[in-house]
């Protein structure tokens, strides 16, 4: 059998294949993250708690009310997406003025009151959340077995991250958007209704992150921890892209989840830390990112 | 009250015989040396993290329930339990651990989990000359290289884990093994102790992965485990990077020709993964809930207060705690010295264990269970999770003394 580095070629293509689906999540949750910086300029420490949030949504809504996998796909964003922005209206709209550190306080903040507020009714270990009947089962790649539901969940959140990128650069809306964060001043001046655009836009990126909590809670187990897990990883994604871009994030997410799923295959131990070593050596060569536009 | 009287009636008569060996007998047990005049315990664990519902709350609702249960006075002072979170940093435990004993006067600490927390906390115990009884960590350290007079450990060890559930699978045919582990301490120290179990019975081991504490995504090592084609993917890891191993390898169809084998695993693992994705499951178990009426009991009255049952540590507590009241009963004060000397001769038989003893090491030696998740057609009621398959009695559960690099054995 040929091999790659001393890795049979079978085992490489299996690893490209799970980095792929990993690089799918960071790709979405990078992307909310980079779209709530890029219009609101708030770095949004609480994008882990909502992607968790999204995901026991899913959760109670089929343990309680019995919405299936699907339906939640589709409620649970909007919850998140609401309460997004209820948390705009009430807490970030006064902040925007201020340093960026007011912001990332307090949504390190609301992270952590969301996950101790989890954490006390659902306890730690979490709840399991079975794959839906259409997607169990495997396709068998030849050179590997991949289940059915991790391929949707590379196919669904492209597709979600190919929209958004669309409707940001390529349609009115976004032009608004992209205006708006510009100069929100003249913009306003035209007539356009700047606080509500920056309402929406963190609901969204609050929905996206709540859709990525629903794709994940068939994959591992619906847990408050969640979101911190991964929120350090997909911070590290959004630097490296440069912060604020928004083809960058999407680029790098999928990047970094297939270096960081071959590091699991050369040297586990470090698969934790590549990402961070990556981000040194980016902003040492290009310190806006490897995306982003140097002011 | 009747046997109130009854006692006070014959003490009063063996005073009055004048046997005064027997007076002092029954006298012991009502007056005593109490410092700071009360007895203080403190539970101390992780009480948000990863591991909280291991421990957690429950295991200090645990240590209340033991003292009620002996009668909320100790030679008719108070006895007061008090708790913290040790956020699994060493550090943290150990400066909360100096606070209580300096400060606040805590007489004996408990629980602990978090192998490199407990190793730290018997340092300082051990300088402050105080009980301290570990029913939470993993590491045998604790009554090896890291021993000391003052450390009880009470539950279960890394040794005793990989005895159990790796003697036991291979005996029963799995000869091959992967290791999937979690890169710490206590990682490298289960695995190490179970890959000296396959092999000295005969096992061979193929192979390892090391992955970081609470990764997010475990397929890639399950992968990796699947191509090495050992017949048992041994899992060398804890609390949610189990449950999400698990979780993945049924996703992955590892399970349809290799068989999981959870080196370290708890009730709450199972309750939270259920029972469909974590059937067939081999695991080694200190304690459990429906062995018997009397700990079926105890489960309930768990469960009324916590709305879960018990899980292994959770038990270990209550029985330490209580334990830990009878010796300072027996020795008529809280000096740490005198109630181990008591520790160290008395039988333990409660709920927790039947005839267990404190070895010179500090080991709680008692019998371990060899159990195997249910299928969820064989659950007849909730909680009802295991299938005994062996008792492994105390003496072959645990690292044989002759064994232990305990410094304080070799002194004598």
């Amino acid at each position: 059998m040929s091999e790659i580095f001393g890795i049979p070629i079978q085992a490489f293509m299996g690893q490209l294949m799970l980095g792929l689906v990993n690089g799918s999540f960071y790709a979405m949750l990078s992307l909310g993250l980079a779209v709530i910086f890029g219009m609101l300029n708030i770095i949004n420490f609480a994008h882990g708690a909502l992607y968790m949030v999204g995901a026991f949504m899913a959760w109670l809504g089929l343990t309680y009310l019995d919405i299936g996998y699907w339906q939640a796909l589709l409620l649970a964003p909007l919850c998140v997406g609401v309460f997004g922005v209820l948390i705009e209206r009430t807490m970030l709209q006064w902040l925007y003025k201020l340093d960026h550190l007011y912001g990332l306080l307090l949504t390190f903040g609301l992270a952590l009151v969301l996950e101790g507020l989890f954490i006390n009714i659902f306890g730690v270990s979490g709840q399991p959340y079975s794959i839906p009947d259409e997607l169990s089962g495997a396709f068998n790649l030849g050179f590997m077995f991949l289940p059915k539901y991790r391929a949707w969940v590379i196919v669904s959140s492209l597709g979600v991250c190919f929209a958004t990128w669309y409707v940001i650069e390529k349609t009115q809306l976004g032009a608004y958007l992209r205006a708006a964060t510009e100069n929100p001043k003249l913009t306003q001046a035209f007539g356009i209704n700047v606080p509500l655009m920056v309402m929406l836009t963190y609901g969204f990126g609050a929905a996206l992150a709540g859709f990525a909590g629903v794709l994940a809670a068939p994959a591992i187990q619906v847990s408050p921890l969640m979101g911190s897990n991964l929120i350090i990883v997909v911070f590290a994604v959004v630097v490296i892209g440069g912060m604020g871009s928004i083809l960058g994030s999407i680029l790098t997410g999928i990047g970094l989840g297939v270096i960081e799923g071959l590091t699991k295959v050369f040297w586990p131990e470090a698969s934790a830390t590549v990402v961070f070593i990556i981000m040194a050596i980016v902003l040492m060569i290009r310190p806006a990112g490897l995306f982003g536009r140097e002011t | 009250m009747k046997e109130k009287i009854l006692v006070g009636l014959t003490a009063m008569a063996l005073a009055t015989l004048g046997t005064q060996g027997a007076f002092a007998q029954a006298a012991k047990a009502k007056t005593g040396k109490l410092s700071g005049d009360m007895v203080k315990i403190g539970v101390m664990n992780d009480m948000a993290g990863v591991y909280a519902d291991i421990g957690g709350p429950g295991s200090v609702e645990a240590a209340k329930m033991a003292v009620a249960d002996f009668g909320g006075k100790m030679f008719g002072k108070p006895i007061e339990v008090v708790f913290a979170d040790h956020q699994n940093k060493p550090d943290v435990g150990a400066s909360k651990a100096r606070e209580w004993f300096d400060v606040q006067g805590v007489d004996m600490i408990t629980d602990v989990p978090t192998s490199s927390v407990a190793i730290a906390i018997a340092k300082v115990a051990n300088e402050k000359k105080r009980v301290y009884m570990n029913t939470g960590a993993a590491t045998k350290a604790l009554t090896n290289e890291e021993c000391s007079p003052y450390t009880v450990h009470y539950a279960y060890d890394t040794y005793a884990l990989a005895n159990g559930t790796g003697k036991a699978i291979v005996q029963t045919g799995g000869k091959t093994w992967f290791f999937i582990t979690a890169d710490y301490a206590f990682g490298h120290a289960l695995e190490a102790d179970t890959a000296a179990v396959v092999k000295a019975s005969g096992g061979e081991v193929k192979g390892a992965v090391r992955h970081p504490l609470s990764a997010s995504d475990f397929s890639s090592f399950l992968l990796q485990a699947q191509a090495s084609k050992a017949q048992i993917i041994g899992l060398a890891n804890a609390g949610g990077d189990t449950i999400n191993s698990v979780k993945a390898a049924n996703e992955f169809g590892l399970t349809k020709n290799q068989t999981l084998a959870g080196l370290l695993m708890f009730i709450s693992d199972v309750h939270s993964l259920g029972l469909k994705t974590a059937q067939g499951m081999m695991l080694t178990d200190a304690w459990y809930w429906d062995t018997n009426d009397e700990t079926r009991k105890f489960g309930r009255r768990f469960f009324a207060k916590m709305k879960r049952m018990p899980s292994f540590d959770q038990a270990a507590v209550y029985s330490a705690t209580l334990t830990y009241l009878k010796a300072v009963q027996e020795a008529g004060t809280d000096d740490a010295d005198a109630v181990m000397k008591v520790l160290k001769k008395t039988k333990i038989n409660d709920v927790f264990a039947k005839g267990g003893y404190v070895r010179a090491d500090g080991r709680m030696v008692h019998d371990m269970y060899l159990m195997q998740v249910k299928k969820p057609e064989d659950s007849k009621y909730p909680w009802d999770y295991y299938q005994l398959k062996k008792v492994i009695p105390a003496e072959e559960a645990f690292q044989p003394l002759a064994l232990s690099t305990c410094p304080m054995l070799k002194k004598k």
